[in-house]
């Protein structure tokens, strides 16, 4: 996206969205807008109402009130058909037809009305860029579900859509396949520059992919902000936590000047933060990955605090170890690269130095 | 065991022979039977696609008489239909009574129910996420239809043969309507019921024997197209 597109022309508004099931709010959005060119990522859990969201905003479903207005007309029954032709959808898991890979893919362009070498030279282009041209004539129904997440994502990049709407495009797959994926997914759409509105449940995803992130919990968008402000900055304790800032400790201000110096509760480490604090009682928020072991050379480089911890767990995750450390009377939790770990002296029961830089201290009030 | 063995040789002997009179019951049968499917399938999967697609207050109620009517008893329709073409019923005035017109109403109000309630079920099972997908790929109401038919085809298929089947065996509905008039009426299953009465058993097993290969031979022509549909 290019670095103004938050100020660039919307292409897509939504004011005042409501759907209701048995007369129960399962989404509210007053007001969402995507911008020209812009990768906007929605995360939440699941059944937090995402995809209820893709397909209104898709105009797949009526939403029981609101308006969507797209170009700057408000899209009626009319409206919406020509708008269908516009956009394209991959939903989530993407059914394809009982037909061969290359009439899936030509399938949209045929809905258009378009025929003969035009479609075949854009179905082989858009195979070939997600690497299954080697499977045009195969059956659709028999393909893995990576050939079927490509074909698919091919079948909507073929129709040059003005947005894109993918629903959780990497789920469902193994994470070799994904690694594979998520690199050409985000290769074409910077080469295409088309509008996306992407949703996922895997953070990972939305920093890869997202200009914007989104974050929905319970039908409603929490918070909407570039990928550092959602991860670092969470705006509630509900948003923090599914963002993966899985540290929240309740704290008191001990001294507010250019840096906030807080002290967590009970008996816990003091630490510096560069926000100012919302009032005299808040909850510290701070990554794990960025709990990190103390060298000088990373505290010279980032203001921040030093402290004792003793170290209780250490899990295992692949690539990664999750740390749990006990410092006076609150428990931390650190996320590590196995190597990092593994040339550290963190072992159950060590007694190790932390840092936390001032800037990846988050305060939010207390409740 | 002997009358048994009597009919299969005499079965064979008259399609060996292409008897006249058997060729003209067995094509009448196929005339009546195929066409009475035909507009069943004309009329009943476009109405199945509307009972599927068009939610509306009582349509379990429509739903429930349509499965019923998937068991509707031929000698019922027979007395209905034939109420209704008698020369002093409502359409007397057609003259249809006691006409092959009159046996193709009757087989196609049997195989309608048994048409409509299938596609309409063909067409429910399909996966939910596959309507929202083709109108997210710009499909129009009609490219909609279609293309939820084509991927349904296999059951659509098999709603057909389900229709040909129940039509091509029933006998009260084409003998109340039709009169078993001999080389005006009589189809493979009057014929069968008429030769048993009068005794020929070897005939009527040589009529049952063929109307058995019919059933099973254009069973296995639309099987067959079934089984290439579903390799594409």
């Amino acid at each position: 996206m290019k670095a103004d597109a938050r100020e660039s022309s919307p292409v897509l508004e939504a004011y005042d969205l409501e759907v209701t099931y048995a007369q129960t709010s399962v989404l509210w959005i007053p007001h969402l807008t995507l911008h020209e060119g812009e990768r906007l990522v929605l995360i939440g859990p699941n059944g937090a109402g995402k995809t209820t969201l893709l397909r209104v905003l898709a105009t797949l479903q009526k939403p029981s009130r609101g308006r969507i207005v797209y170009r700057g007309h408000v899209l009626d029954r009319r409206r919406a058909r020509v708008y269908r032709r516009r956009v394209a959808v991959v939903l989530h898991p993407p059914p394809l037809l009982d037909l061969s890979v290359y009439h899936n893919v030509a399938l949209g362009l045929y809905l258009r009305g378009m025929r003969g070498a035009t479609v075949r030279a854009r179905v082989m282009e858009w195979l070939q860029r997600f690497h299954v041209h080697h499977l045009a004539q195969r059956r659709a129904l028999g393909l893995s579900r990576g050939e079927l997440q490509r074909v698919a994502l091919a079948r909507a990049f073929v129709l040059e859509p003005d947005i894109l709407f993918l629903d959780e495009p990497f789920s469902g797959l193994d994470e070799p396949t994904r690694e594979r994926l998520l690199p050409d997914v985000r290769r074409n759409l910077e080469a295409t520059g088309i509008t996306t509105f992407l949703i996922t449940h895997n953070r990972e995803d939305a920093l890869a992919l997202g200009d914007r992130v989104a974050v929905m919990l319970a039908g409603r968008i929490c918070q909407i902000g570039t990928p550092q402000e959602v991860f670092t900055a969470p705006v509630s304790v509900d948003v923090a936590r599914f963002v993966g800032a899985d540290n929240i400790l309740p704290a008191e201000v001990v001294r507010a000047t250019s840096l906030t110096r807080v002290r967590c509760l009970p008996e816990g480490p003091e630490l510096l933060s560069t926000r100012r604090a919302p009032k005299q009682e808040v909850l510290v928020c701070v990554r794990p990955e960025h709990v990190r072991l103390a060298d000088e050379s990373m505290s010279a480089q980032a203001p921040g605090v030093d402290f004792e911890a003793r170290v209780e767990e250490v899990v295992p995750l692949g690539t990664r170890v999750r740390v749990r450390l006990r410092c006076g009377g609150v428990t931390l939790s650190a996320l590590w690269d196995y190597v990092y770990w593994q040339t550290s002296p963190a072992r159950v029961g060590a007694r190790v130095i932390l840092h936390v830089a001032a800037d990846h201290v988050h305060l939010l009030p207390s409740p | 065991m002997d009358i048994i063995l009597e009919g299969g040789r005499e079965a064979i002997r008259l399609l060996l022979n292409a008897d006249p009179y058997v060729l003209e019951v067995t094509a009448l049968t196929l005339r009546v039977s195929g066409t009475a499917t035909i507009i069943a399938v004309v009329l009943g999967v476009p109405l199945g696609t509307l009972l599927a697609f068009s939610p509306f207050p009582g349509r379990r109620y429509v739903m429930a008489a349509l499965n019923t009517g998937m068991g509707l008893p031929p000698v019922v329709v027979g007395l209905v239909v034939a109420l209704m073409l008698w020369r002093s019923g409502p359409l007397g005035a057609l003259g249809l009574i006691y006409t092959p017109t009159a046996m193709i109403l009757a087989q196609a109000i049997i195989a309608l129910p048994i048409v409509t309630a299938l596609s309409m079920a063909a067409l429910q099972q399909l996966d939910p996420q596959l309507h929202w997908q083709l109108l997210g790929l710009g499909a129009s109401p009609v490219q909609l239809v279609l293309l939820l038919l084509w991927e349904s085809r296999l059951l659509l298929m098999a709603a057909m043969i389900a229709a040909f089947g129940a039509v091509i065996s029933e006998v009260g509905a084409s003998l109340m309507v039709g009169g078993n008039i001999a080389h005006q009426t009589r189809v493979l299953t009057t014929a069968t019921v008429l030769e048993t009465s009068r005794g020929n058993f070897d005939r009527a097993i040589a009529l049952s024997l063929i109307l058995l290969i019919l059933a099973y031979l254009i069973t296995l022509v639309l099987t067959t197209v079934q089984q290439r549909a579903r390799r594409w």
